[in-house]
């Protein structure tokens, strides 16, 4: 089967709407049970994690440890939750066959918590999506951020 | 004892007291950057971080933006970023290999060395003008230990040696980890501010009284993934021993034995099954060339390490470098790396960097919520006109050795503090 950008977006319109809803257990249901999340370090977008440090680098192990910590209120960073709207657009699929389609989107992801500034993520990201019997699962989830350093975003403390 | 009108040292009276006014106060801030930033050693970088003849990384540093480099003749510089001619800064990219660094504003040419090369329109300089008097500019000092540089901009400074005191034997642990002596800086870089004075990530770096509250999701995290801890000793907080060491000069460490899993050379179970012969041969390894005592010295514990003013280095999880500086009197910007033996196989490197992500950087699960912290207190600190004061005196009377969950690695740091900013805090912010 092939999947159109239509499919695709809506897929990403999904997610980004569990994400922005903090229903994490949800979002994990769209992910494969050997799914990857990273975050390459703003200086090289393009390391390798075997030999570049990164600012997430979670096998599906980290990624439900992390789904655990951000829904317990010792989450401190988290705690309480912080409020997110992603927009995503440009959204590309770059390749396909009849297991995987491989896409790029850029995002914008909006930060508000109480008395601090709005933070703006963006950047773009590049996911693997696996071909599941009826629908489509998250297998490699790779966000870049354009910042050139994360300065003023201080940490990443909700999945991006 | 070392008071001043902000620090209360009075250990006969079991009293330790910091004025909360050295967290907020603008003044305090411009004081300590004369008396604190401009004349202590200051990191700068790694050695292995400048591989080849021209390589550079541009960074800020006490304010000042430098050129760190490796000179033509394998020399290494640090450079004021400022071209003598008006100013402007010359070396614009982050890092790179340059034979010469050109500043576009009038076209000025300094190689590798810094040495001015080329002046265009040169006859219209005066007779007195002598090129060769206008290279890039030194730092006052440089120096090394161990591959670790720092600069000085007080040209009268100890050597750094000196400087470094009980510190050394610290970074001497962290380079044993290596069978060449040599570590490497490996790349990524972690650069993020924290709304907060840099004073407080100072404490928190080697505050082990906050780990059981602060980073409840982490230590949830380990257990979770199968790393077994002993219940405390009686009358302490924390599942292994670990005690808090003043190195002299302000420089401090926390000493703990391990429970949390070493790359070098602790096997848990978050590491995996598959890794643990290899570990077992760099335990050996260690062993063989450190002998047994020094081997578990290197391999057992766990080390966070200050190096007054602004360095931490932290031996744990994987080893950290961690420079701060203040942008602000509540706000500093924090620039951290990754650092492993130069000589470590792949599968070790790939192991030492995932390690790292468990605990730290901005993305791991235990440094946001030390940034939350530390915000908190920023935030709480707007009541220092009402509250003057915060405590300092875990462990102050005891007679034998200190804890890691007491305070005395604190207070070494804040003494040295008292004893830079001196009497009259107020009058040296004037100066
Ligand atoms: S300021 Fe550099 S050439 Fe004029
Ligand atoms: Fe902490």
């Amino acid at each position: 089967m092939t999947v159109s950008r239509g499919e695709v977006e809506d897929f990403l319109y999904r997610e980004a709407a569990l994400l922005d809803e903090w229903r994490l257990d949800e979002w994990l249901d769209l992910l494969t049970e050997d799914a990857v999340y990273r975050i390459p370090p703003n200086d090289q977008p393009q390391g390798e994690i075997g030999n570049t440090l990164f600012t997430i680098a979670d096998d599906i192990a980290r990624i439900k440890a992390r789904i655990v910590r951000l829904k317990s209120r010792n989450a401190h960073a988290e705690f309480p939750h912080s409020r997110t709207r992603r927009m995503i657009s440009n959204v590309r699929i770059l390749e396909q066959d009849d297991h995987t389609v491989t896409l790029a989107a850029n995002f914008v992801i909006y930060r508000f918590r109480r008395n601090e500034d709005i933070r703006q993520y963006v950047g773009t990201y590049h996911f693997k999506l696996a071909k599941a019997a009826s629908d489509l699962k998250i297998a490699e989830r790779i966000v870049r951020l354009d910042a050139l350093e994360l300065a003023s975003l201080g940490s990443v403390s909700f999945i991006l | 004892m070392t008071s001043n009108q902000y620090v209360i040292d009075e250990p006969d009276k079991m009293t330790f007291r910091v004025n909360r006014r050295t967290l907020v106060d603008e003044a305090v801030l411009e004081a300590e950057r004369r008396r604190i930033f401009d004349t202590c050693w200051i990191y700068v970088g790694h050695d292995s971080e400048l591989a080849a003849p021209g390589d550079f990384r541009t960074r800020t540093i006490c304010g000042r933006p430098l050129i760190f480099c490796r000179g033509a003749d394998g020399a290494v510089k640090a450079l004021l970023n400022s071209c003598r001619h008006r100013a402007a800064l010359v070396c614009r990219e982050s890092a790179g290999n340059a034979k010469r660094h050109v500043c576009f504003y009038h076209g000025w040419v300094y190689d590798a060395d810094g040495n001015l090369t080329i002046v265009p329109g040169k006859e219209s300089y005066p007779p007195n003008f002598d090129q060769s008097k206008f290279g890039l500019t030194s730092v006052p000092r440089l120096e090394s230990y161990r591959d670790f540089w720092f600069v000085n901009f007080d040209k009268n400074a100890m050597p750094l040696v000196d400087y470094l005191a009980g510190a050394k034997e610290y970074i001497d642990l962290v380079v044993d980890q290596s069978p060449s002596g040599k570590m490497h800086l490996i790349q990524g870089t972690q650069e993020y501010d924290i709304a907060a004075n840099w004073k407080l990530l100072v404490e928190n770096s080697f505050d082990d009284y906050h780990l059981l509250s602060t980073h409840a999701t982490w230590l949830k995290y380990i257990k979770d993934a199968g790393v077994e801890f002993q219940a405390p000793e009686a009358g302490h907080l924390l599942p292994s021993h670990g005690v808090g060491i003043d190195l002299g000069n302000g420089h401090a460490v926390i000493d703990n034995v391990n429970f949390r899993g070493r790359p070098v050379a602790r096997w848990i179970p978050i590491y995996g099954e598959e890794s643990k012969p290899e570990i077992a041969v760099i335990r050996d390894e260690l062993v063989e060339r450190l002998g047994a005592d020094r081997a578990a010295r290197v391999a057992d514990t766990n080390r966070n390490l200050v190096i007054f003013p602004n360095l931490v280095i932290n031996d744990g999880s994987s080893v950290t470098i961690r420079a701060f500086h203040p942008l602000a009197v509540d706000r500093m910007r924090v620039t951290a790396w990754a650092l492993g033996p130069t000589e470590e196989s792949e599968t070790a490197r790939a192991r030492r960097l995932d390690s790292f992500l468990t605990f730290y950087g901005p993305g791991g699960f235990a440094t946001p919520d030390d940034v939350e912290a530390l915000e908190c207190v920023q935030a709480g600190l707007k009541t220092w006109r009402e509250i003057e004061w915060s405590e300092l005196s875990r462990g102050i009377n005891k007679t034998g050795e200190q804890l890691n969950t007491d305070e005395l690695h604190l207070r070494a740091f804040w003494r040295q503090w008292a004893r830079h900013m001196g009497n009259d805090v107020a009058a040296a912010a004037a100066q």
